[in-house]
């Protein structure tokens, strides 16, 4: 175990590395450095100046070094749209993406469950049917859109939920959270059901095909002939036989989760981390681009790696075959 | 599986009409298909079938603008679908979108199983190191949410057609090379491949000539899921601002530009293009649902 745990570190850290590398390619080689220290209109003296100053003049592997020690020290420059330190805004808005990711999670959870329990025990009910075919509906259709439809339909036309905005939050603990304030809920609502609508059809399928093998299953139908509630079998036996792919999945999926909070943020004008590297992106601001990339790289590595150790605790078998690779 | 043999032999359906029978036993799958098609016909045809050219600033009229569905516009046609901020008729907005739509996803999908199948070809043929080199890259690729990777690709090289085809291309290559390379480990131990090789063929020979072909059925499955997928992520590209710009006006571009409109009510300069993305997407997807059921192997018989 401690020696599968030392490999997938080592994995883990080789794909930060790497991806290190690729940032400093894409802003010091291909892209010029200069250009996130200096204003748009800056005469060629002053970007000369700072480029000796900042040392962009001196061989690449040089200035490889000195990105990869800033990058360790957390150290990404100040945003120049906001004039402050570009980790320390990130990591402002990472609760408010995390709140969001986390309630669409939940979504995904309570609806896909249920539904796919549905259709993985009575394949051939007619309501089956039309959760499968509203599972590829949910695949095919683009998120952002769907966004503006539920904009669109409880806003606009209903009026019965808000459109933009966290709405009241409460801190706790030096976190702003609208987790705590019925206005706050009214504001997650609908972002979070927009993000969610993508892993609920995941969710369903993965539960659908569980449920359809372990209904097969030796152990179900001795507990069918004990002579145990249907709601029994399925409550505990054959879901808890099932949960382990879907966790697993789900909390690789968490990542997602955060990257297409880009979307929903800056739809719902929700004001997470997301809808910050947007801004960014459209005013070229790019130490908080970096700092973007960088964060939610070692997130996703995090996750992947939690997850693979949770996933070979639990399963063995995982274990071995990587052994022998 | 072999489609080189002799005609005395050969049943009396060719594979390619065995295929297209057994395709069409699905009725969903049949209307995808048909929706897909005229589709196609739609964005191909829409220079002649669009009431208005969107791109002919004399011919848009800022006095028709957000106009609802089924005004009449100064030039006396009549738009179904309404018209957007700055008074082009939806319809033909949509049909040119849709045109932009197609080409950038399809371009962007070729060119990306093109270069997933030469780099899972050489990873299963190679073997050894040059095989972990691709595929670590690869496993890198897949680990990384295709909207993010997308998304700061495009920023930092910018707007236009070739840059979000190329960020496309990037997205999509890894999951071709995994899909090939799959199949072509299991191809490359058959013994058709020592016996091309003892006839002396030469590697690349061997490779695209004999172990590709016989690749070829899950790449046609993945094309439509990746196509799908292609399109989609351009909208939302182009929707986020940084795709394709105003003066190449996709779908994405015109849901972006009715999304100021909807606070107050005018849905439909956002709500019609959207609908034609979907239904788009919806359609790929069937035909790739049933392609995937038609062409696995262990489903057949």
């Amino acid at each position: 175990m401690l020696a599968f745990i030392i490999r997938r570190l080592a994995q883990a850290l080789v794909v930060i590395v790497a991806m290190v590398v690729l940032v400093f390619f894409g802003t010091h080689v291909i892209g010029d450095p200069v250009w996130m220290m200096v204003p748009g209109d800056a005469t060629q003296e002053q970007i000369e100046q700072v480029r000796r100053e900042f040392g962009f003049d001196q061989p690449a592997y040089i200035q490889f070094f000195r990105f990869l020690g800033d990058v360790m020290q957390g150290e990404f420059g100040r945003s120049y749209v906001h004039g402050e330190s570009a980790i320390t805004l990130i990591l402002e808005r990472m609760p408010a993406t995390m709140e969001l990711a986390f309630a669409a999670l939940v979504l995904a959870v309570v609806i896909g469950i249920p539904l796919g329990l549905f259709a993985g025990l009575k394949p051939d009910h007619p309501l089956s049917r039309g959760i499968m075919a509203a599972s590829i509906l949910g695949f095919s259709l683009p998120t952002f859109w769907v966004g503006l439809m539920l904009i669109m339909l409880f806003s606009v036309m209903l009026g019965w939920l808000p459109a933009t905005g966290q709405g009241t939050t409460v801190e706790i603990f030096g976190i702003r959270t609208s987790l705590f304030t019925l206005d706050g809920w009214k504001h997650l609502f609908l972002p979070a059901v927009n993000l969610a609508l993508l892993k609920v059809s995941l969710v369903i399928r993965l539960t659908r095909s569980g449920a359809r093998e372990a209904s097969l299953q030796d152990y179900v139908k001795f507990a069918r002939a004990k002579g145990l509630s249907p709601a029994r079998i399925v409550g505990v036996h054959i879901l808890k036989n099932i949960l382990i792919p879907i966790v697993t999945v789900l909390g690789l999926e968490f990542g997602s989760l955060v990257a297409f909070s880009v979307v929903t943020e800056t739809i719902f004008a929700w004001p997470g981390m997301g809808k910050l590297l947007l801004e960014a992106i459209q005013r070229l601001d790019r130490p908080l681009i970096v700092a973007y990339v960088m964060v939610v790289v070692l997130l996703f590595v995090t996750i992947n790696l939690i997850v693979d150790i949770l996933y070979s605790a639990l399963d063995p078998r995982v274990r071995l075959t990587g052994s022998q690779a | 599986m072999s489609t080189t043999a002799p005609a005395a032999l050969a049943p009396e359906q060719s594979p390619f009409r065995r295929f297209a029978s057994r395709f069409a036993e699905d009725r969903i799958a049949m209307i995808g298909l048909a929706l897909l098609a005229i589709i196609i016909a739609l964005a191909a045809l829409a220079p002649f079938i669009a009431p208005q050219n969107p791109y002919d600033l004399a011919r848009v009229d800022i006095m028709d603008s957000r106009q609802p569905p089924g005004a009449v516009a100064g030039e006396g046609f009549k738009m179904w679908l309404g018209s957007d901020g700055v008074g082009r008729d939806l319809v033909s907005g949509i049909l040119y979108g849709l045109r932009i739509s197609l080409i950038v996803g399809v371009l962007s999908g070729v060119i990306a199983a093109t270069i997933g199948l030469v780099m899972g070809l050489t990873a299963a043929y190679a073997g050894g190191r040059i095989e972990n080199f691709i595929m670590r890259i690869v496993d890198l690729q897949l680990s990384l949410p295709s909207v993010l990777v997308a998304l700061i690709l495009v920023a930092l090289m910018g707007k236009g057609v070739d840059k979000i085809i190329l960020a496309l291309v990037v997205v999509q290559w890894a999951y071709y090379a995994r899909t090939v390379r799959g199949s072509a480990l299991v191809e490359r131990r058959k013994e058709y491949v020592e016996a091309a090789r003892s006839l002396g063929l030469s590697h690349a020979r061997t490779m695209f000539r004999h172990i590709l072909p016989n690749c070829l059925a899950p790449v046609i499955v993945i094309a439509t899921v990746q196509t799908a997928h292609a399109i989609s992520l351009e909208a939302t590209l182009s929707f986020l601002g940084v795709g394709l710009p105003q003066t190449e006006p996709s779908l994405g571009v015109l849901i972006a530009n009715g999304f100021q409109y909807m606070l107050s009510g005018k849905y439909w300069i956002s709500f019609f293009p959207g609908l034609a993305l979907l239904v788009t997407i919806v359609a790929i997807n069937l035909v790739g649902d049933r392609l995937r059921d038609v062409l696995n192997p262990r489903l057949e018989k």
